[in-house]
Formats: C-alpha cells, sequence, structure tokens
C-alpha cells in the first residue's frame, strides 16, 4: 500500500549576464519560498545555496541573463547537459536585452576600447587576465540561440507572481503555459 | 535583295568590340563604288559566338570573336576587288571567323514573330523598318476603326502576358477598354530585372518600331491616349534606341496627333528607371511614372481601373505588345499558340535569345538548340522565372515550356530567363544567390519581405557554412511559407519560390550540408 | 444606401458596401490586430497583421484595404493566420533594436502588447542588432530609429492630416528608415510645425518627448480620431 515517497523535485536558479533583478524578483516570492523550500529540493543557486559547481540531475533550471563570456557560455553547456527542464528566465536570457545593447558596438574588442580607453578617465588599459577574468564573447546571445529551451519566463524582471504561476506546475512535473500581458510580456 | 553586311551592335556583342569592327568594315568599304554598305542592326540571336556577322543575300553568318579588326579590314577590301556584289562575299571567310551554318539548330528551330525583324533592320533608321514591313498594321487597324475588332483577335489568339504573370492579354485589354472615361494610359513594363533575362533588351535594341507599333495599337484598341515606357536606366542603348524610333515615328505621323490623318492621338513618353527591381511590379512602376517612391500598393484597385495619375491603364510587357504586330499580320490561325522568346545562359555551350514556339520542350532549348552542358558536364537543373522562379531538374527537361507546365514544376515561365546549371553547382548556392538578390531589391514597405527575405538569407548562409541543423531546415521552410503567403506584393510573395523549388526537387543538396547524425534522426 | 451580407468567423453581418473587412469586424466585435492602420489615416496594408482568410480563396487579404463583398465567408483566426502574426510579431522585434526594459513606451507599446496577444514569449528568429541612429535634434522630440518599425503613421500624419509633410521613407528593404526633410536632422526641418502629431500616433517608443524617461510615454491615436472627426463634421466643441 505505501508508495516510496517521490522524490523532491531538484531545482536550480543560475545567474550569467544580467543584473540579478530576476533573482531580486525570485526572493520577492516572500513566504512562499518557504513552500518552495519545502516542495523543491534546491540544489544549486547564487541567492538560495552554497553549491558552486552545477550538480548533476537537475529537474528544473532558471537561467537568468545573457550569454557574454566564455564562463556564462561553459555554465550554460553544464547546465544544458545536467538539467530536464530549463527555463529562460527573464529579458535577457530571452532577448539579451540590456546586455545585449553592447552588440551594436559590433565585438568585443570595441565594447573594451570604449568602456576602458575612451570612457577611462586619465590613462586606461584593456583587462587582460587570463584564467582570472573570462574572455568576453563577441556579441551577447540569448539562451536560446545556443542551446534548447523547454520554457519561457519574459520580463524585466519577470514578476514575483509569474515566476510561481510558472513554477507551480514545474513543480507538478508539467509545463506551464504562459499567456496574456501579466504572464508574457516583455519589459 | 542587295549586298548587305548587318553587324550586330547590340549590348552583348557590342561588349565584344562590335564597335570597334564597325570602324573597320566602314573603313573597308569607304573606297567601295558599288553600293554594298555595312549596318547595325540587333541581336542574331547566339551571343556566345559574338560579334556576330550576317551577309545579305547569301544567308551567311559568321561569327568574329578571334577576328582581328584591321585584318578584317584588309580581307573585306580584298574581296571587294574580286567583285563588290554577293559573288565577292560568297567565299569571303576573314581569318579567324568561323561560319555558322543555317541548318544550326539554334537558327533553324527558332519561329522568330516578336523578334521577326531583330537583326534584319537597323535599328535607328526608321526607312529600314518601314522597308522590312513596320508600321503596317496600325493603318490597317485604324482603316478598320473597329477597337472591339482588335481585343477580340488578342483574346482569341489566347495570347497571355510575356512579363512572367501569365495574365490573358486580350482580358487585360477589353476590361481597360470597358472602363468609363475618355483619357486612359497604356504603359510598356520594360524594367526587365531577373538576373540572366535580356529577351526584352533585345526587342529594344533590336527592333524598337515593332514595340511602338504595338503600344499604338493596344492604345487605339483600349482608347488610350498617353503612352509610357517605363525602361530602366541599365539599358541605356535602349533607351538611346527607343529615342531615335519614337522621335522618327513621330515625324512620320505614326505616333502624336491625328495619326494616320485618323482621329486617334497617341503619344509615347520614356521613363527611365533608377535601379530598383521592385519598379518592375506594376503599381510600384505606377507610382514611380507619377514622380513618387517606387513601392507597391494592395491591389485592388487594379491599374485597368486606377493607374498612371488615378486613369484606366493598359500595363503589358515589352514582348507581349511586340507579339501584336505580329499577330495581326498573321491572324489568329497562322499565328498559332504563338512563341516565347528566351535568353539562354548559365553552363551551356550556346547562349543568346531565341524565340520558338510555345509548348518546345526544355530539352529542346538546352541540349538541342543550346548544346547542352560544357564538355564532361551534365546539366543538373534550367532555372527560369529569375528570383520568382525555381530550378527544374533535369529529369523534367522534357516537359513543354509553357506557363502551365512550369508552374507544375514549382517554377514559372516567368519573363523568359532560362539559366542553366550544371552538376558543378550545389542548389542551396543558388537558392541563396536569389534570396540575397530579393533582399537587396526588397523595396521594405512591408514586414514579411523586408526583414523575412533577411532572415532566410542568413538561415542559408548558416546551411552553407555547415552550421545548420535540421530545425534549421524547418525552419527555413516554415519562414518561407510565411514570407511568400503574407507580403504585399508579388515580388515579395515569390521571393522564397528558388528556395521552396530547390527543397523540393534537390533536397538531398540540403541535407548534404547538415551533420550526419542530424540527418539520420 | 446599398448593403451586403456576409459572414465573419460565426458572425452573419449586413455592412453598407465599401465597408472594409476591418471595419465590419470591429462592428461586429471581431478582434483583428493592426499595427501600421491607424483611423483616421490612409490604410497602407504594410504590416501584415490584419491579413485574413476568405473562403475559396488561397491568397490572404489585409482586412484594412479589403471592401467587404456579398457573399464573402471570412475567417479572422486560423493557425495559418496566427502563424503569420507570430512571425510578423519576431521579424519586427528581431530587424530592430526593441529593449522594453528601458523603453519609453514600456508598458504603452502596440509592440509590446501584440507580442502578448501573438503569444510570442521569445523570437524564434535570432536577433539581428542592427546599427542605427536617434536623433534628438529636434528642441521638443527625439526619433530613435532603434525603436522605428516603419509602421509609417508619422508619415500619414504629418502629410494627410497636419500637411507639412515633413517624414517619408528614405532607402529600401531592410535599410529603410524614416527620414525628416530631405534626410537632414528633424530639428533642421523648417516644415516641421512641432505639432506632436507623429509623436502621439507613434505605435512604440520611436518617437517621443524628449521629456519622458522610461515607462513615460503614451500615445494618443484618440486625439487624432477626435480631430478627424472635427474636421468631418465641423464640430469643434464636443
Amino acid at each position: 500500500m505505501s508508495q516510496a515517497t517521490p522524490r523532491k523535485p531538484r531545482l536550480a536558479t543560475v545567474w550569467l549576464a544580467g543584473c540579478s533583478g530576476c533573482h531580486m524578483s525570485f526572493l520577492d516570492l516572500d513566504e512562499w519560498l518557504l513552500e518552495l523550500a519545502d516542495r523543491a529540493e534546491i540544489v544549486y543557486s547564487p541567492v538560495g545555496s552554497d553549491i558552486k559547481t552545477y550538480p548533476k540531475d537537475v529537474d528544473i533550471a532558471l537561467v537568468e541573463g545573457g550569454v557574454a563570456n566564455t564562463d556564462n557560455l561553459e555554465l550554460l553547456h553544464q547546465v544544458r547537459a545536467n538539467t530536464r527542464t530549463l527555463v529562460s528566465f527573464g529579458d535577457c536570457a530571452i532577448t539579451a536585452n540590456i546586455p545585449g545593447m553592447r552588440n551594436l558596438l559590433r565585438g568585443s574588442d570595441p565594447v573594451l576600447r570604449r568602456a576602458y580607453l575612451e570612457l577611462a578617465d586619465g590613462s586606461g588599459q584593456l583587462p587582460h587576465a587570463p584564467g582570472i577574468v573570462p574572455e568576453l564573447l563577441e556579441r551577447v546571445l540569448p539562451v536560446h540561440e545556443l542551446v534548447p529551451v523547454e520554457v519561457y519566463l519574459p520580463g524585466c524582471p519577470p514578476p514575483a507572481d509569474r515566476i510561481r504561476a510558472a513554477l507551480e506546475p514545474l513543480l507538478r512535473g508539467e509545463l506551464p503555459h504562459l499567456s496574456g500581458a501579466d504572464q508574457i510580456r516583455f519589459g | 535583295m542587295s549586298a548587305c553586311l548587318r553587324l550586330c551592335t547590340a549590348a552583348s556583342c557590342r561588349s565584344r568590340g562590335a564597335t570597334e569592327l564597325l570602324e573597320h568594315c566602314r573603313k573597308a568599304l569607304a573606297s567601295d563604288q558599288a553600293q554594298l554598305r555595312v549596318k547595325e542592326v540587333g541581336c542574331l540571336g547566339p551571343c556566345s559566338d559574338g560579334p556576330l556577322l550576317a551577309i545579305d543575300p547569301t544567308d551567311r553568318l559568321l561569327s568574329l570573336q578571334e577576328v582581328n579588326g584591321s585584318d578584317l579590314e584588309t580581307s573585306l577590301a580584298e574581296a571587294l576587288q574580286r567583285g563588290n556584289d554577293a559573288t565577292g562575299l560568297k567565299q569571303w571567310q576573314p581569318s579567324g571567323s568561323r561560319e555558322l551554318s543555317p541548318d544550326e539548330p539554334f537558327l533553324n528551330l527558332q519561329r522568330r514573330l516578336v523578334l521577326g525583324r531583330c537583326g534584319v533592320v537597323d535599328p535607328e533608321s526608321l526607312a529600314d523598318a518601314l522597308a522590312a514591313g513596320a508600321w503596317q498594321q496600325l493603318p490597317r487597324v485604324l482603316e478598320q476603326n473597329d477597337p472591339p475588332a482588335v481585343i477580340e483577335i488578342v483574346r482569341r489568339s489566347g495570347l497571355r502576358g510575356r512579363g512572367g504573370a501569365g495574365y490573358p492579354t486580350g482580358l487585360k485589354w477589353a476590361t481597360v477598354a470597358a472602363m468609363p472615361g475618355s483619357q486612359k494610359v497604356v504603359v510598356c513594363n520594360a524594367d526587365e530585372g531577373d538576373p540572366g533575362a535580356f529577351m526584352d533588351r533585345t526587342l529594344m535594341e533590336g527592333d524598337p518600331h515593332t514595340l511602338l507599333e504595338g503600344m499604338a495599337i493596344a492604345a487605339f484598341a483600349v482608347g488610350a491616349q498617353q503612352g509610357f515606357i517605363y525602361v530602366r536606366a541599365e539599358y541605356p542603348l535602349a533607351i538611346e534606341r527607343l529615342r531615335t524610333a519614337i522621335s522618327a515615328a513621330e515625324q512620320q505621323g505614326w505616333l502624336g496627333r491625328g495619326i494616320g490623318g485618323s482621329g486617334f492621338s497617341f503619344e509615347i513618353e520614356l521613363r527611365v528607371g533608377a535601379g530598383a527591381y521592385v519598379c518592375g511590379e506594376e503599381t510600384a512602376l505606377i507610382h514611380s511614372i507619377e514622380g513618387r517612391r517606387g513601392v507597391p500598393r494592395p491591389r485592388p484597385p487594379y491599374p485597368a481601373e486606377h493607374g498612371v495619375f488615378g486613369l484606366p491603364t493598359l500595363i503589358n510587357n515589352v514582348e507581349t505588345f511586340g507579339n501584336i504586330p505580329a499577330l495581326l499580320e498573321l491572324g489568329v490561325e497562322a499565328y498559332g499558340t504563338g512563341t516565347k522568346v528566351f535568353s539562354l545562359t548559365g553552363h551551356v555551350q550556346r547562349s543568346g535569345v531565341l524565340e520558338v514556339p510555345m509548348g518546345t520542350s526544355l530539352r529542346t532549348i538546352v541540349e538541342t538548340m543550346g548544346g547542352g552542358a560544357p564538355q564532361g558536364r551534365q546539366i543538373k537543373a534550367v532555372q527560369t522565372g529569375g528570383p520568382s522562379g525555381g530550378c527544374v531538374p533535369a529529369s523534367a527537361l522534357d516537359s513543354p515550356v509553357d506557363y502551365d507546365s512550369l508552374k507544375a514544376l514549382g517554377t514559372i515561365m516567368g519573363s523568359g530567363g532560362m539559366v542553366v546549371l550544371d552538376d558543378t553547382t550545389n542548389m542551396v548556392d543558388i537558392a541563396a544567390f536569389f534570396i540575397a538578390f530579393s533582399r537587396e531589391e526588397s523595396c521594405g514597405k512591408c514586414i514579411p519581405c523586408r526583414s523575412g527575405t533577411v532572415q532566410l538569407e542568413m538561415l542559408l548562409r548558416k546551411l552553407l557554412e555547415r552550421r545548420g541543423q535540421v530545425a534549421d531546415l524547418e525552419q527555413l521552410e516554415a519562414l518561407c511559407h510565411t514570407v511568400a503567403d503574407a507580403s504585399l506584393c508579388g515580388l515579395g510573395q515569390s521571393a522564397p519560390k528558388p528556395v521552396l523549388s530547390t527543397l523540393r526537387h534537390f533536397r538531398g543538396d540540403y541535407l548534404a550540408l547538415l551533420p550526419a547524425a542530424e540527418v539520420q534522426r | 444606401m446599398s448593403v451586403c451580407t456576409l459572414r465573419i468567423n460565426d458572425h452573419d453581418l449586413a455592412v453598407p458596401l465599401g465597408t472594409t473587412l476591418l471595419q465590419a469586424a470591429r462592428q461586429a466585435g471581431i478582434h483583428i490586430p493592426t499595427l501600421c492602420f491607424l483611423e483616421g489615416l490612409s490604410a497602407v496594408a504594410a504590416c501584415r497583421l490584419c491579413l485574413v482568410e476568405l473562403e475559396g480563396s488561397d491568397r490572404l487579404m489585409a482586412a484594412c484595404v479589403t471592401a467587404a463583398a456579398e457573399g464573402m465567408r471570412v475567417h479572422t483566426d486560423t493557425p495559418r493566420l496566427r502563424e503569420i502574426r507570430r512571425t510578423v510579431i519576431e521579424l519586427l522585434f528581431t530587424e530592430g533594436n526593441h529593449v522594453c526594459a528601458v523603453c519609453v513606451a514600456n508598458g504603452h507599446c502596440e509592440l509590446q502588447n501584440l507580442a502578448v496577444e501573438v503569444g510570442m514569449d521569445h523570437s524564434r528568429l535570432p536577433y539581428r542588432f542592427p546599427q542605427r541612429g536617434v536623433d534628438l535634434s529636434h528642441a521638443q522630440y527625439g526619433l530613435d530609429h532603434n525603436r522605428c518599425i516603419l509602421c509609417t503613421r508619422c508619415v500619414r500624419v504629418c502629410d494627410e492630416v497636419e500637411g507639412a509633410h515633413v517624414w517619408d521613407v528614405g532607402w529600401r528593404g531592410e535599410h529603410c528608415q524614416i527620414i525628416s526633410g530631405l534626410g537632414e536632422p528633424w530639428g533642421d526641418v523648417n516644415a516641421c510645425t512641432h505639432c506632436g502629431k507623429c509623436v502621439e500616433v507613434c505605435p512604440t517608443g520611436a518617437l517621443f518627448h524628449k521629456t519622458d524617461t522610461s515607462e513615460e510615454k503614451q500615445g494618443h491615436p484618440e486625439r487624432l480620431q477626435a480631430l478627424m472627426h472635427a474636421r468631418t463634421h465641423q464640430q469643434w466643441n464636443p
């Protein structure tokens, strides 16, 4: 009669090139976070876990931010390889958004020159620390232009209600069907 | 017929030095006491053998491709000393020249109705055109004074628009004729812009009077007084010869007020396009004639109802008007199914302009007449209809060239550009070439064409750079359908056709660009 | 007045001859998305969002310029049309630089709303990040080409309503952009009457009041409609 208690879904949140506003909005879930902590196992998150390496066998990952540098890219591939349902979390992940505005300068070198030389006070210099500071990619890209994505959660940031509307079905093992201005509006 | 040298100085032969050869011929003939003359004519057909020289009345056609100008001058002068009539020229063979047999299929399988006088008459001489039969149908029509009868002949002939869409010409004329109002306009669309198409240029450069007469007859039939020829700026020689022809026809009273002593007046103005392919689309063309930005607008209203300056307007292309004098001269029975002019180019042994009976098979045109692919290669496909058309695979070469057969194959007759592609061709490259063309030529008014063509080219480049996956192929196909369904004008609607037709007939070329593991899945 | 009867989706309608399908649908409370169309201006059928299907024809028709005809059977919301509308919105987003988060029109933008309407939670087509400029030469207003979707409402309102013809479209294809005067900075164009109608009808944040910061711009197409009504009916004091 007794059935093994189903394993709790393993949840991760990931922060790529974004302002962390999506994560702040995630924290705005307030007391529902307690319920979430009860219903899911938080296995990786800049705001909910101290684990530094992305674990295996993750059920749900909320990925905030565009893909702007080599670290972002490497982490994204780890996430994709070890995650069942990848949620593109917020406008930066979905459209490149604000980080993507540097794409108008056409390449990483012009961006660095603009930031560290042209706009610098006094004698600026280009940052160069291989292995320590990750290299910029030529273009900031949305997550789904690099790896397959299962769920899109737009917004800058997505409001807490919207995040919850996506997470509720995901925790039940279903894909959310988001629609309407409350759930999929950009900005 | 008196002895005469006819040297083609139309664009293609001119680009191969025909004007220099002309000077040498003139010098050789300067001392000629008899009447042997050299005249400039339009296209003689097999452009790849040009410059071409025809000799009257011996029925000889010489390729002067390897002929040195001064050698030609010397040998011509010597031939004249042997006898300055046909006898002297019978055996004349300047060194380096090559004689083309009149039994050459490229020549003897043609039926020249539209191009009947092209290559025969001096396009700058009205007298020459008149002597060859120009401006004989208009007076007959004026004398009979029965416009509906003219339209009825056009309708019964089954003539369809030669510009691409194939709309029944008689029906179009009848629609414009039935429109109320005393002011109407006839427009000749001479904005021939398909890559590899030069049929209309050939007629305008070689025999402009046939076009003018066809337009005048149309104007009489539909009740128009004002005519425009919208010709692209890239055709300076055609423009020059049209100007000359219009002014000569005006002086002779074939254009202008009270033509042939009748109450019929018709004036033709040239409008020179500024390099936009989209101005070949009729509503964009109308805007451009009016001096506005050349962008299409939705139809209806059709030009027949609301055309140039809001007046009922008949728009046909060059070749369509070019058919009219021959049709009226022959009558519906003898005209039969008519002809189609093609410009044959690409990977083919003999290229140039040819006019064949409607329904001639593609194989006859590209293999028999064009000589097939270059040595050691096979024909892979024939592209027809330009950026709005598609590719016919070699397996379908026995299809007759007519509107419906080509449509069934996923392409169109188009205006007559025919580009032969051999087995060294990657068809995805061809699709990308045409999409790039449409992207460049999109007017930008509607979003599916303006931006859809850019995304289509990006997808094709992704495939060609071997970065593509099966999903990209699916997206390519879906986007093609959206651009085709949603674009405002015919150019956008047909822009994806080169992709769709190559996907249909040459899917293997696309699959070969995908990772092998992906394809097997 | 002659009337024709037609069916749009499940609604049987009778409308005066000359009524467009868009007008007929709106009268019947049937929503058809539009973007370049604006009541009070001529219709140009450029955005293709209002395409509808007619039974018996494979060719889609723009509802804003297609006249209702007797016996027409119209469908405004089929899978084919939904796919086209979503793709059109994706094409608009990817050809410009639409960063809603920092846009003056955020929250009041017709393009943003249409993205919601067509269910665009992401673009299936890649973003192009074109290089476009911003014209801040006018004393009161600005033009950000990054946000322009070339609907030409500004061109039409200036030409047809204000009569100044400050705006037009320059270049072609993907290089098209709205130009002022003969391609001069807006502030240098003497023909501009500073009336602001172009800003009011702009569906996105492309034309804006310089004092507006993000989320502060609201378009006012209803002012145009009030003006056109007043002109047509000579009623200036409603």
